[in-house]
């Protein structure tokens, strides 16, 4: 589904955000030529000379990048100030990951990046230039929920849902490196995800449950 | 956010040589307060030369030394064998600041360079001596429970938020650094700075050098040692004080001892005259008591930290007292 989502480019949402980002691109274009001018004149002003506007403005606009996004290899041109997270949501409509903050103090946008949990609204994602990206959209396998995914609908783990899936990628990863062997440990470990609705101590014994059960996270 | 360039470095020399051509170049490793800062309009690099590909993760014992790559991640660092075993005061310290994610990401070379989490530093409409030079201090008479008890000016009351670099001071570390004038060694109460008139200087560091590795010497303080931090909630919030607290015991003897504070200057704050004043005395709450006592005679609080000069002597003598095994 997410990989369908990730080409699909011809829904009327992405035909506004296409058009948005062309009038915003020519808009760069001119003001990132100004900018080369005032820099390197000599070598912009000849490639303005023979109609190299476009690769010049691509340059300074756009840098190439290759992921592999649950599972699949994708090949991107994205601007350096885009964050890991403006990524999947705007631009590959992998919009599990949710914003919270956007600064790294509510562990919403938490997804795995070699197998490690990180923030990914704190992360531009030229920055993860060749890494595997796991989102909560690349958990389940097939119709198949991941076990922590079933234990938190068993223990509602959650009220309104918007810090879940943040809250199941970062308990994912605290099984996995060895911090979920006690309630404390859990609780310690599992900080850097804020919920509002005050979920904690179902979200705890969700994770005490999978941890206890054994079962491959 | 403003637009930037963006260009990855493949080695330390390339990586110097970017910034060393470019005055508005910058570098980044792990991002986790770079991009929160330009994010709100601190800090606009026009160029970002990325270091996270140069070949400085390792973690590794030295002669005389354990040797930890600037590249290395924080929870690599605190996660790691070595470190558990020879520095452990070092992991617990690494292991109470931030979060699981945000040390899956942050750097120990960008955990130095961290800069004050002051909200008048991160709100752009207020003034900010370290942000703006010349706009005055947001927090000499504001809102100023967070702010300095130790080493402050008139042009900043702020602190410096690590945890590491608490550890970090009472191991006395070095930093090693190479710039465009070759290599140095820095040591780490010379790392970073009092405020002064020049708040707006955090470091040492010259323009353009760049952390290779922090050098821990060997040392006697990895059986009785505690990092202490006290924060408005039980994790990931930044230390009202902490403590870093290490003893060297020869039975209930003190032959020397370690002490340093996070949340009460503008740099990691050791307690020299009170380390000096332990050697030799018994490990005893009073002999703690006095001690601390005399550290804080320098201190001096402002109208919403004041808190900060009973909690500091509590807080250290705690420390002191489960470093020792009495608590």
């Amino acid at each position: 589904m997410a990989e369908e989502k990730a080409c699909n480019a011809s829904s009327p949402d992405a035909e506004a955000n296409r058009q948005h980002n062309e009038a915003r691109r020519d808009f760069l274009k001119q003001s990132s030529i100004l900018t080369a001018l005032a820099l390197a004149p000599a070598t912009v002003l000849k490639a303005a000379d023979s109609k190299w506007d476009e690769k010049v403005a691509e340059k300074f606009e756009k840098v190439p990048l290759t992921l592999e996004i649950n599972g699949k290899k994708v090949q991107l041109s994205v601007e350096p100030r885009v964050t890991l997270l403006d990524l999947l949501r705007e631009q590959l409509d992998l919009t599990g990951t949710k914003k919270g903050c956007d600064y790294g103090q509510c562990g919403a946008c938490t997804v795995h990046s070699d197998g490690e949990r990180i923030n990914a609204c704190l992360t531009f994602a030229v920055m993860q230039e060749g890494k595997k990206i796991t989102t909560i959209e690349g958990l389940a396998d097939g119709e198949k929920l991941h076990p922590m995914q079933e234990a938190f609908v068993k223990h509602d783990g959650f009220q309104c849902g918007y810090c879940t899936p943040g809250q199941i990628m970062s308990a994912v990863a605290c099984i996995r490196e060895g911090h979920a062997n006690s309630e404390d440990e859990i609780r310690e470990y599992m900080s850097g995800n804020i919920c509002r609705c005050g979920a904690y101590s179902n979200i705890v014994n969700a994770i005490t449950e999978v941890k206890n059960g054994g079962q491959k996270v | 956010m403003n637009q930037f360039q963006y260009v990855r470095a493949a080695k330390p020399k390339a990586a110097i040589e970017a910034l060393a051509k470019d005055p508005a170049a910058m570098f980044i490793a792990g991002g986790t307060n770079m991009i929160d800062l330009m994010k709100r309009g601190v800090m606009a690099p026009e160029k970002l030369v990325d270091i996270n590909k140069l070949p400085l993760r390792k973690i590794g014992k030295e002669r005389k030394s354990i040797s930890i790559g600037a590249l290395a991640l924080n929870s690599a660092v605190a996660e790691d064998k070595l470190v558990q075993e020879k520095l452990p005061l070092l992991a617990q310290a690494l292991n109470a600041g931030a979060s699981a994610q945000l040390r899956n990401m942050a750097t120990v070379g960008g955990n130095l360079m961290q800069r004050t989490r002051c909200p008048y530093f991160y709100d752009t409409a207020m003034p900010c001596n370290k942000r703006e030079p010349g706009t005055g201090c947001g927090a000499l008479e504001g809102h100023n429970r967070m702010h300095a008890i130790f080493g402050h000016s008139e042009k900043c009351i702020a602190t410096n938020p690590s945890d590491m670099s608490v550890a970090l001071a009472a191991l006395e570390a070095t930093v090693r650094v190479s710039g465009p004038k070759g290599e140095r060694t820095i040591r780490f109460d010379d790392f970073h700075r009092l405020p002064g008139n020049n708040p707006e200087v955090d470091t040492n560091l010259q323009r353009g050098e760049l952390i290779l590795s922090v050098e821990v010497p060997d040392n006697p303080y990895h059986k009785h040692l505690h990092y202490l931090k006290i924060r408005e909630r039980a994790s990931y919030a930044f230390a009202l004080v902490s403590v870093a607290a290490a003893l060297d015991l020869d039975g209930n003897t003190i032959k020397s001892a370690r002490l340093a504070m996070g949340g009460v200057a503008h740099k990691p704050w050791r307690l020299f005259e009170a380390e000096k004043m332990l050697a030799g005395k018994p490990a005893t709450e009073a002999t703690f008591r006095q001690a601390v006592e005399a550290a804080f005679q320098g201190a001096k609080a402002f109208e919403h930290n004041a808190f900060k000069l009973k909690m500091g002597p509590n807080v250290v003598v705690q420390a002191l007292k489960t470093a020792a095994g009495i608590a």
